[in-house]
């Protein structure tokens, strides 16, 4: 049993942690290798495990970057590399292309129904919510009968995009007899979605722990009533209980990540996914209260914290829908 | 035990649903209903046709131009308000500084300053909060210092809703600084035009600048503009906070909240049902609205107190401290309840996020946004950990 992190791993997070402090860019992260770490040697990368991507995206998270990682990465290189499009995910590991993952529909919740249709090579439908869709190279559609690869300047396609919670954007896709090639069946997307939701957990438990110290050297030092806030019973116990729930987070993403190639792969989805929803809500709740009024506002850093891990508990389904999942796998 | 409105009261209920269905734009109640953000015509706009009703201040008495309506009337016209989604009637001039005016002010400010909140001349705002002083509101720094027939004052105030809008503001300044911190604070009200106040801005976490810091620079205040007694002012402060509780719990809001929720969980469709169906969701609405059941009564309970006669004590403070969990938590349901839309984040205020066609349903946006901005609800008014404090010490003497 080791729950530690290889040598290239944590010289990894180091060095992104230093370089995200100055420079957020994306493509500060493909030069470090970030894209690459996410990806298998024999696709290309150099990592591609549930601890690798747990690495970079905590470390993502706590320096609150907003890149195109999860979706150019982990789930369009991850569908590309598994179709056996091996350039192509390469090409998406270091950011040469950029590669948009379009799944939702509208009117559908988290539950994946699809009702694109491909008739001789052209796809029509419509997708929503889809991240990074407006600076799309190539776009990821799945539809009836399997997934398809498009180009992000093929006939017949448009995206209307807006912004995000999290700071990122994504855009209503409509492809109308869009030209397409089917790279593969639907469970191709499997395995990229559960390494996207460890990703978004991941992601989560950085920007909590970002929350939480944050939120401690605010009690530290803030005073009211001749004494640092910090120094009240009602508030320490407050704090002791959070951060216990982050050590409840940081283990269900261990678990997810440990798990990430195993056969009951999708119940840990379903865990980790539920618990880490749950609880990001409540640090983001629980950190702007106990901060007070200077909580709320948007030039202090919390702000952005808080909405990421809001976005956090609703992308890939709310803790509600994975508990739902999470019942339906263990009765069974 | 009787738990039902009085005939009288019972009328009183019909006459107001009456107006509110001939009177309330639907243009404002579907904005209210969406969740999205006035601007300040609308909010004057409302103001007035109520001012012209004889109904926008409920909890004036009627010499001074009020409706001088009984707890109860009051809190049937909140609750009848709320559920038809009007504008909610701002509470700085008329709910906070109107009682104040009306014990403590001299006969000019009355008869100057009440009439012009009622036909909607001034636009007050609250200047109590400053940086250091928040929980701790009696540590408060902003000086006022007599210089002839002038109040000269300096520092800071902080939070000041929509005092943008303002050209009023009623401020707690300090005027002595021996002794209790509480006894040398003064009530003073403070024309926004005086050379020497600026006002900036501050952005709110859901992308509004609904809050403000106001800056106070040698600003010249003439001494009439004293409420009542040099530093008596936290007697003031304190008696509007202890009378103007009847809308603490938020009963109408919560109700119009939840049934929003449940209108969005109809809609929605959640593997093939509506999402009012699907048994999780709809045992989280389950239990916020049996917890509204009950609070709903606490506050009535505490509304017969009051028309007995009696003063409301703590028990305010378990109405807030409730009525504010049962409010977030419907604020997050209908969050989570337009499902991955909730994601959407069209703000005015933020930067590259002004865009106005976002996806999903109407309710989206505004969903995420009134959860956002509702987190000051356990913040403001006395924040729910100082409401604990008060229930632990005057209730249990802990
Ligand atoms: C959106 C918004 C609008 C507002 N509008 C106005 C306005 O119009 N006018 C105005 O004057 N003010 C306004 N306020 C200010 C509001 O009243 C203060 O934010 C509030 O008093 C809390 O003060 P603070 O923000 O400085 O937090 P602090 O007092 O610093 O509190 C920080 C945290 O410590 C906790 N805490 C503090 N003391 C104790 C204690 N003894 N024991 C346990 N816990 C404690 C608090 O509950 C909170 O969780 C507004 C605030 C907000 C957020």
């Amino acid at each position: 049993m080791q729950f530690t992190f290889t040598e290239e791993q944590t010289m990894l997070g180091d060095s992104l942690l230093r370089t995200l402090a100055r420079d957020k860019t994306p493509a500060a992260l493909m030069d470090l290798g970030a894209g690459a770490a996410l990806l298998s040697e024999a696709d290309g990368g150099f990592g591609g495990t549930g601890a690798d991507i747990l690495m970079v995206f905590r470390t993502l998270g706590r320096a609150l970057a907003v890149s195109p990682l999860l979706d150019s990465v982990v789930l369009g290189a991850g569908v590309l590399a598994l179709a056996g499009e091996g350039d192509l995910a390469e090409q998406a590991s270091v950011g040469a292309i950029q590669v948009a993952v379009a799944l939702d529909e509208p009117g559908q919740r988290y539950d994946g129904t699809v009702g694109t249709v491909a008739r001789g090579g052209l796809l029509t439908g419509e997708k929503t919510m889809v991240s990074g869709a407006d600076t799309a190279t190539h776009l990821i559609v799945s539809a009836t009968d399997g997934v398809y690869l498009v180009d992000g300047a093929a006939q017949g396609l448009t995206v209307t995009s807006y912004r995000l919670m999290d700071g990122g954007r994504a855009g209503e896709v409509r492809l109308a007899d869009t030209p397409a090639r089917r790279i593969g069946d639907l469970t191709l997307l499997a395995r990229p979605t559960a390494a996207a939701i460890l990703a978004v957990c991941a992601d989560a438990l950085g920007a909590m722990e970002a929350a939480a110290e944050l939120t401690t050297d605010y009690l530290k030092t803030r005073k009211q009533f001749g004494r640092p806030i910090g120094s009240f019973q009602a508030l320490q116990h407050r704090m002791a209980d959070l951060v216990t729930e982050i050590e409840q987070a940081r283990s269900a993403v261990w678990n997810l990540a440990g798990h990430l190639d195993d056969e009951d792969r999708d119940r840990h989805v379903a865990a980790t996914k539920s618990l880490v929803g749950k609880i990001a809500r409540r640090v983001a709740e629980e950190t702007v209260q106990l901060h007070g009024g200077i909580g709320m506002t948007e030039e202090y850093e919390l702000a952005s914290i808080v909405r990421r891990l809001l976005a956090a508990d609703t992308r890939f389904g709310d803790s509600d829908h994975h508990l739902e999942r999470f019942m339906a796998l263990s009765a069974a | 035990m009787d738990m039902s409105f009085s005939p009288e009261d019972q009328q009183f209920r019909a006459e107001v649903r009456q107006f509110l269905v001939e009177r309330l734009p639907s243009r404002l109640s579907e904005k209210v209903r969406l969740q999205q953000e006035l601007t300040k015509a609308e909010i004057e706009e409302w103001h007035a046709v109520l001012n012209e009703r004889g109904w926008l201040a409920g909890n004036w008495p009627k010499e001074f131009g009020g409706a001088g309506w009984t707890a109860i009337q009051r809190h049937i016209f909140e609750e009848e308000s709320a559920t038809a989604f009007a504008p909610r009637v701002l509470p700085f001039g008329i709910a906070m500084l109107g009682p104040v005016l009306q014990k403590f002010g001299s006969k000019e400010q009355q008869e100057t300053f009440l009439p012009r909140i009622l036909n909607g001349q001034d636009w007050w705002c609250q200047g109590y909060s400053e940086p250091g002083a928040g929980s701790d509101l009696a540590s408060l720094k902003t000086s006022a210092v007599r210089d002839g027939e002038h109040y000269v004052v300096n520092g800071q105030k902080t939070w000041t809703t929509l005092g943008q809008h303002a050209n009023w503001i009623f401020c707690l300044v300090r005027t002595r600084t021996d002794g209790k911190p509480q006894e040398g604070i003064s009530f003073l009200l403070i024309d926004m035009n005086t050379p020497g106040i600026t006002v900036r801005p501050i952005m709110l976490l859901d992308g509004t600048p609904e809050v403000n810091e106001v800056f106070f620079d040698d600003v010249r205040v003439p001494v009439e503009n004293l409420v009542g007694t040099e530093n008596e002012g936290w007697t003031y402060a304190k008696y509007l906070l202890t009378h103007e509780r009847t809308n603490i719990a938020g009963v109408g809001f919560a109700t119009a909240g939840l049934s929003s929720l449940k209108r969005i969980a109809r809609g929605q469709v959640a593997n093939g049902k509506p999402l009012i169906e699907n048994p999780v969701f709809a045992a989280r609405i389950a239990e916020v609205e049996i917890e509204l059941m009950a609070m709903a009564t606490t506050n009535l309970r505490l509304l017969a107190q009051a028309a007995a006669g009696q003063v409301p004590g703590a028990e305010s403070s378990m109405l807030k401290l409730k009525g504010t969990q049962i409010r977030q938590s419907i604020n997050d349901l209908t969050r989570r309840a337009v499902g991955p839309w909730a994601l959407t984040f069209p703000s005015e205020g933020i930067e590259g996020a002004n865009e106005n066609t976002v996806p999903g349903p109407d309710e989206a946006a505004g969903a995420t946004r009134a959860y956002l901005n509702n987190r000051k609800l356990s913040i403001y008014g006395g924040s729910s950990e100082v409401q604990r404090s008060i229930i632990a010490k005057q209730i249990l003497g802990l």
